[in-house]
């Protein structure tokens, strides 16, 4: 039966209309192992805005650690990761590049907006070239407060947004 | 807009079969917030162009709608790990314009500072150039040391790195008790510690040989390019502001500012290096001298303003090299127009002219070798 | 405009020297005193300078270790090129651009400084040009052009460049012109310009 309703014209639509069955039935057993693999493999773009960039780094330094959640381990192509976390103020000039650098990370991604600035503005409300806040340009998961943020701030957005992950469809973002 | 205006790798270029245009960065760990367009020939890079702003936020324009008290904190944020340091010229200008003398402990505890965050500055500095060597350690141990003198930071003004803490007349709050032990303990140790950089980094074979005879600035171009600090004085050039023009209570202190005749990779980043070592002394010596009790401040009035117009350029020794605060008063509670001439922009000038004729390996060394901070460049 | 400032920086110079006492009053009433409370090294240098331009250049304030000079923008680039050649300064420190509408110019400040005389270390030449200033400009195609200053101090390059983009000021003869800070579609007003307002304010 399947091989009738296969044309070379609608094959393509038919894998994927099959990936969307496949998802949905392994989804209520799975969802939570899938989940779970995505929880403890949090991998952030390496893309430095800001002056929140300093706190980012101190997070991973051998005092705070971040490691040991299972979240920080920048130094990656963006094609593996999952995760940005935008690291204070976005110019004018650097919007672009931030939104392109998010269209190119796959699926399932998330967006910490990290610092005051990347949140409202911040002390930069009234600058001519900085944005109000990047709800605008990017879907936020997990706002982090703080001009700049203390790193166990950051340590604990990433477990909030750790749990929410937890609490999604596993199959949201296939 | 004619091709003449154009911004960086906008142009049409005329496409060649050996040259490839390579745009590293914004999003890239060996470029920091800017992106530098290399034209490269196989592996050599035969041109480039530094394309800075991507954090460019206006500071100059904002500082036109703030009064001389209320610009304190967002004048600290092109380098938070180095905020002393950041406002130290601005308010010595805005103390030149109101006329204000500042109590003899208030200038103790400002050198103190600004040596401790010089040191901040610079153990940031050095873990990020370690790990774009690829050397692990040399992230993990500077960043996790800096927070010895981080700590020490907190206690004097409640927070991590953007302190706030220098303010016109003085600094805002007085040494917390029984600092100098805890101060004088933490540096020592710190020292030790440092010391033990050379034997794990500096001496390392493989960095020497990465690092040596790469981007040679020679002492005659120096002076050309006009930059300054640590780039300045790898060349040969003895040229520091603590010692120059000395601010504050520097000239009574006992300062010594590291040389080398190098001007190669190695040499640009050992100096900061040797001037952490320097600013432990420095910090030891002040502790000594500094009096004992007295005022740290002076009381301003509510929205202080300048006498007509006048204008003032003042400057001190950052963690990268010679930071200016040019302010042009008008009489108003504002500053009628305020400058910010720092270390990254003028170093920046130099690193076309490094990178010429480099492989494109040594890109990362050469570039951190500039002890370039983006977001001050951009202001 | 040139005088009023000269005016005023003479009733700084107690402060700078002494903060502690200030008699704002009494050099204004007896400008005859002036001489003696100028620093000797910084008035040579400013003297080396009178003695060569004379009435083109207006020394606008001498205090301890600067010397502020305007010059008109045809003489800029002597005055500059002397600095340099006679006087053994040897790299510009910061340009800025300070407008100001109500004299219809555009001012841009060199800091002048020297790092091969150990003399000269502590000391710098503000010199001081002004440029025409439009009321509407189109930055690089108006009449607020100066002639660039990087055949003589090479260091300027960037400077000028981000003095181009943030006030519109074109400088004749420098070879690189294009935007360096501003995002690539800017299309408003140069921003530091006193007609540009900030949102909300």
């Amino acid at each position: 039966m399947l091989k009738d309703l296969m044309t070379p014209e609608n094959a393509n639509v038919f894998i994927g209309k099959l990936g969307d069955i496949l998802e949905k039935a392994i989804d209520a057993p799975l969802g939570y192992a899938i989940n779970w693999g995505r929880i403890w493999s949090l991998w952030p773009v390496h893309i430095e805005t800001a002056c929140c960039s300093v706190e980012f780094g101190a997070a991973s330094s051998p005092r705070y650690d971040v490691e040991r959640f299972g979240i920080i381990e920048a130094f990656g192509s963006l094609r593996q990761c999952d995760l940005i976390v935008v690291q204070g103020t976005i110019t004018r000039k650097m919007a672009p590049r931030l939104r392109l650098v998010y269209d190119q990370m796959p699926e399932p991604k998330y967006v910490i907006a990290m610092g005051a600035c990347a949140i409202t503005g911040g002390l930069y409300f009234d600058s001519y070239n900085v944005l109000p806040g990047i709800d605008g340009i990017l879907p936020v998961d997990v706002y982090v407060p703080g001009c700049p943020p203390r790193p166990e701030t950051l340590i604990q957005g990433c477990i909030l947004l750790q749990e929410k992950i937890k609490r999604m469809k596993a199959r949201k973002f296939v | 807009m004619t091709n003449e205006f154009l911004p960086p790798g906008l142009a049409l270029q005329k496409a060649d079969e050996r040259i490839m245009t390579l745009n590293v960065g914004p999003q890239h760990p060996g470029s920091g917030h800017m992106r530098i367009i290399v034209q490269i020939d196989g592996d050599y890079i035969v041109a480039c162009d530094p394309d800075p702003g991507y954090v460019h936020r206006g500071e100059e324009k904002m500082a036109e709608y703030r009064n001389y008290i209320t610009n304190i904190p967002h004048l600290e944020r092109p380098v938070i790990h180095d905020s002393c340091n950041v406002l130290y010229p601005y308010v010595l200008g805005v103390e030149d314009l109101l006329g204000i003398e500042v109590p003899e402990r208030a200038k103790y505890v400002r050198v103190i500072c600004s040596e401790l965050n010089r040191c901040i500055y610079t153990m940031y500095w050095l873990a990020i150039y370690g790990i774009f060597l690829g050397h692990s350690t040399m992230f993990m141990w500077p960043a996790g040391d800096r927070e010895l003198l981080i700590d020490l930071m907190e206690k004097i003004s409640g927070a991590r790195v953007t302190h706030a803490h220098f303010v016109p007349g003085g600094v805002r709050n007085d040494l917390p008790p029984n600092f100098e032990e805890v101060c004088l303990r933490q540096v020592n140790y710190f020292e030790k510690r440092i010391r033990e950089y050379a034997a794990v980094f500096y001496d390392n074979p493989i960095l020497i040989s990465r690092t040596q005879d790469t981007g040679v600035l020679s002492r005659e171009d120096a002076i050309r390019l006009g930059v300054t600090g640590s780039v300045l004085r790898a060349s040969g050039v003895d040229y520091d502001l603590r010692k120059k023009e000395p601010y504050d209570v520097y000239e009574e202190l006992d300062v010594h500012s590291n040389v080398m005749k190098e001007g190669d990779s190695y040499a640009r980043s050992k100096i900061p290096w040797l001037d952490m070592l320097e600013s432990c002394n420095i910090i030891k010596q002040a502790l000594e001298k500094m009096p004992k009790s007295g005022s740290v401040r002076v009381k301003l009035k509510p929205n202080p303003k300048g006498k007509g117009l006048n204008s003032v350029y003042k400057r001190v020794e950052s963690g990268r090299g010679s930071l200016g605060c040019h302010i042009v008063s008008d009489g108003k509670v504002e500053p009628y127009r305020l400058k910010l001439s720092v270390g990254s922009f003028r170093n920046l000038i130099a690193l076309p002219y490094l990178l010429k004729g480099e492989k494109l390996g040594n890109m990362p060394s050469v570039y951190w070798s500039l002890n370039y901070w983006p977001v001050e460049a951009d202001r | 405009m040139s005088t009023n400032t000269e005016q005023v920086t003479i009733e700084e110079k107690p402060a700078e020297e002494k903060p502690v006492a200030k008699p704002v009053a009494k050099p204004v009433a007896k400008p005859v005193a002036k001489p003696v409370e100028l620093p000797a090294f910084e008035k040579n240098i400013s003297d080396k300078i009178v003695e060569k331009f004379g009435d083109k250049i207006v020394v606008s304030f001498v205090k301890v270790n600067r010397v502020g000079i305007n010059v008109d923008k045809e003489n800029v680039h002597d005055v500059a090129k002397f600095i340099r050649d006679e006087l053994n300064y040897d790299h510009v420190e910061s340009v800025s651009g300070v407008d100001y509408p109500q004299d219809k110019e555009i001012e841009v400040v060199y800091h002048i400084g020297s790092y091969s005389d150990p003399s000269l270390a502590s000391q710098l030449i503000v010199l001081a040009t002004r440029a025409e200033r439009e009321e509407n400009p189109i930055p690089g195609k108006d009449a607020t052009k100066l002639p660039t200053l990087r055949d003589i101090f090479y260091s300027v390059e960037f400077h000028e460049r981000e003095v181009f983009e943030m006030f519109g000021v074109y400088f004749t003869g420098h070879p690189d012109n294009r935007r360096l800070l501003l995002p690539e579609d800017w299309a408003d007003l140069p921003p530091l310009r006193k007609d540009f307002a900030i949102k909300g304010r």
